[in-house]
């Protein structure tokens, strides 16, 4: 299908938050016109919350949404199979049979292209092969793929190092507590699903600090802890963010943001609460689905900050 | 050192042999009960998959008859149990009691790792851990075997309840059998017992059960479902055995039973292997679908992953093969009066699908 102009989707949820900046710049390296779905609105839950099968964790439900919103309006979607973004590491069942769940659940279902993304054995033959499995659907080969791959890898590295240094350290208040956020990139930064907590708690008048802000090698550190290697590699992240967190005396409480049903997490989310709970650090678990109401949530968020500053000036 | 292990149905019987052959002091839990489920889910994460809180359950009750060290299987992902031994841990570490904990997983960096598991664990000549091994392996086989006639059977006697009276009695003597001639000599008395069971003249409805291995093969969390499909006169099939378990991943196939090959049945419906059993429910129910199944059941513990992926993709299936799907998740809080009146309406509804089709055909003719 070389020299069509391909109208692509990507679903604004899940992994665009840590892949986007990656496939964007890929995709319109190759003159493919890219539509993102707007941000994660009321309507597009619904339409998720519709589609999937009730026992899906959130996340995947809002992915629905995003794709079903997308489904009309472009020639083919993006959803890749992603297996496994680093070695010995898979991210979770359900992304690995995500094309399969919507092509049963959008009727009538564009072109999916599902090419599968494992980098367990071998991260740089893996993700080579996955960029041109890509690139063969779409209708492209040879060295103007290569080339592409590059510009999005830089894109990527500057967004990441962009990240790393995007804090929400500035205080509003004269002695700022600060307070770490734990949880997966598409809760903490998607503003509608995960109610933008990091932006509320910085608002109550506190620093701060995202898993993101931190090094792998500081979380690979934090996790030598671990009885066993985390497997999950968003599980990891957060393992690690937790475990830093709670060593640092700079640190005064942690909040865990997770979805429900979200199975890692319930694993991952109970070792650090014992852990914390062990080592004297205050631990607020947040459980977010679709009936989460703001303003219960703005209450327990109000009552941790109080109880923190109140811990803190004594 | 005394070993105990988690239950999962008649698996007990297999590691009970194994375990005792290696020269082990063995603690079986208590049966899985009531009790069991409550201990479990008052200490257990509360989002946690079911598996994980029994088996938390039967360590805390085979910890009161004196068990100090767990044997159990984990996983290297991206299915939950992999982690189940390091949570578990933390728990019982909480709750003040050190157990010693040997988990049996493909190794992460070298294959010695397994090996110098069952180093420790061993403590007889080896020749007597091999016998060991064959024969809760001819165990395995002859249970397996009993309770596919006990599944043929169920919706046919005439008073319902002989069958399993006859199959229970075989499992505590198939327990204490010690060689081969006793396994055998018991499996020919309760198959001749079997077979000389009053049976009504009818035709039964076929219902598959597929799903995830625990919730199909522990009667306590999925509420002794076989035994209810039975009574409501259905014959009752799975692909799931432990003895196929066993070959499939322990073996890698090698002995003559039928095994799963969902990359061959599963796709186009599920491409991928997700970890679990998902694969092998969507493989096994269009497989079963195919084979003249009337209708099938998909069963799997709340929150479990693999299964959500399966349950995601079972619409397409029952739309291209035409055989009815229902997926049922089990967790502490399901009631017996809940599952009963779904299965009966589930039961019904293919009934009379099915008369439909055949008076349809009578019609034509």
């Amino acid at each position: 299908m070389e020299g069509k102009k391909w109208r692509l989707g990507v679903p604004r949820a899940l992994f665009y938050y840590y892949y986007g900046s990656w496939w964007k710049a890929f995709f319109e390296d190759l003159g493919l016109e890219v539509l993102v779905s707007p941000p994660t609105s009321k309507e597009i839950l619904d339409m998720g919350v519709s589609l999937a099968v009730v026992e899906a964790c959130l996340p995947v439900k809002v992915y629905y949404g995003h794709a079903a919103w997308l489904s009309e309006r472009v020639d083919a979607l993006f959803v890749p199979r992603l297996v496994s973004v680093e070695r010995k590491s898979f991210i979770c069942p359900k992304l690995m049979g995500l094309p399969d769940m919507l092509r049963t659940a959008l009727k009538p279902c564009p072109k999916i292209i599902d090419s599968t993304i494992n980098l367990s054995r071998n991260p740089q033959k893996g993700l080579e092969t996955a960029v041109r499995s890509v690139a063969r659907t779409l209708g492209f080969s040879g060295s103007k793929v290569l080339k592409a791959k590059e510009k999005a890898e830089k894109c990527y590295k500057a967004w990441l190092a962009k990240q790393r240094e995007d804090k929400l350290t500035a205080g509003t208040t004269e002695n700022p507590i600060n307070i770490g956020i734990v949880g997966h990139g598409y809760l903490l930064y998607d503003r509608y699903l995960g109610m933008d907590i990091p932006h509320k708690v910085q608002k109550l008048g506190s620093r701060v600090y995202l898993p993101e802000n931190l090094t792998d090698d500081e979380v690979e550190e934090a996790c030598r802890v671990l009885p066993k290697r985390l497997y999950w590699t968003l599980g990891q992240k957060t393992m690690g963010a937790v475990l830093n967190f709670m060593e640092r005396d700079d640190i005064d409480g942690i909040i865990h943001l997770t979805a429900f049903g979200c199975g890692p997490d319930s694993m991952v989310g109970e070792l650090a609460e014992r852990y914390a709970r062990r080592c004297g650090k205050p631990f607020l678990l947040l459980n977010l689905d679709e009936h989460t109401g703001e303003a219960g949530l703005n209450t327990r968020l109000e009552a941790f900050v109080d109880m923190l500053t109140r811990r803190c000036s004594a | 050192m005394k070993v105990t292990f988690p239950h999962m149905g008649n698996l007990w019987i297999v590691l009970k042999t194994l375990f005792t052959h290696l020269g082990l002091d063995v603690v079986v839990p208590p049966p899985c009960t009531k009790r069991t489920m409550e201990l479990g889910v008052r200490y257990a994460p509360e989002s946690a998959c079911l598996p994980l809180k029994v088996n938390l359950g039967n360590f805390l009750e085979a910890r009161e008859l004196g068990a100090d060290t767990i044997v159990m299987a984990g996983g290297v992902g991206p299915c939950r149990i992999g982690y189940y031994a390091a949570v578990q841990h933390e728990i019982l570490k909480d709750l003040g009691y050190e157990f010693d904990m040997v988990v049996f997983e493909p190794p992460d960096v070298h294959f010695s790792e397994v090996w110098d598991k069952i180093k420790y664990l061993n403590r007889r000549p080896w020749q007597e851990g091999v016998r060991g091994v064959i024969l809760a392996w001819q165990k395995a086989c002859a249970i397996d075997a009993l309770e596919q006639q006990l599944h043929r059977l169920r919706p046919l006697e005439e008073k319902p309840g002989q069958a399993d009276l006859i199959f229970r009695k075989a499992l505590e003597k198939i327990d204490e059998a010690n060689d081969r001639r006793s396994i055998k000599r018991v499996y020919k008395e309760a198959e001749s017992e079997l077979n000389n069971i009053h049976r009504r003249s009818i035709n039964p409805l076929r219902i598959a059960i597929v799903g995830e291995i625990y919730t199909v093969l522990e009667p306590l969390v999925n509420l002794d479902m076989e035994k209810r499909l039975g009574r409501l006169g259905v014959e009752v099939v799975r692909g799931l055995f432990i003895s196929r378990w066993i070959n499939d991943n322990l073996f890698k196939g090698i002995m003559p039973l039928p095994n799963h090959h969902p990359e061959k049945t599963a796709p186009p419906y599920l491409n991928h292997f997700v970890g679990g059993h998902g694969w092998d429910s969507v493989g096994d129910a269009v497989a079963f679908s195919r084979s003249g199944c009337d209708g099938v059941i998909q069963l799997a513990p709340l929150t479990c992953m693999p299964e959500i992926v399966a349950h995601s993709v079972m619409p397409s299936v029952q739309q291209d093969t035409g055989v009815p799907i229902m997926t049922i998740y089990l967790d502490e809080q399901t009631g017996e009066a809940g599952l009963q009146t779904r299965l009966e309406a589930f039961v019904d509804m293919i009934g009379r699908q099915k008369n439909n089709s055949l008076n349809k055909g009578i019609i034509n003719i």
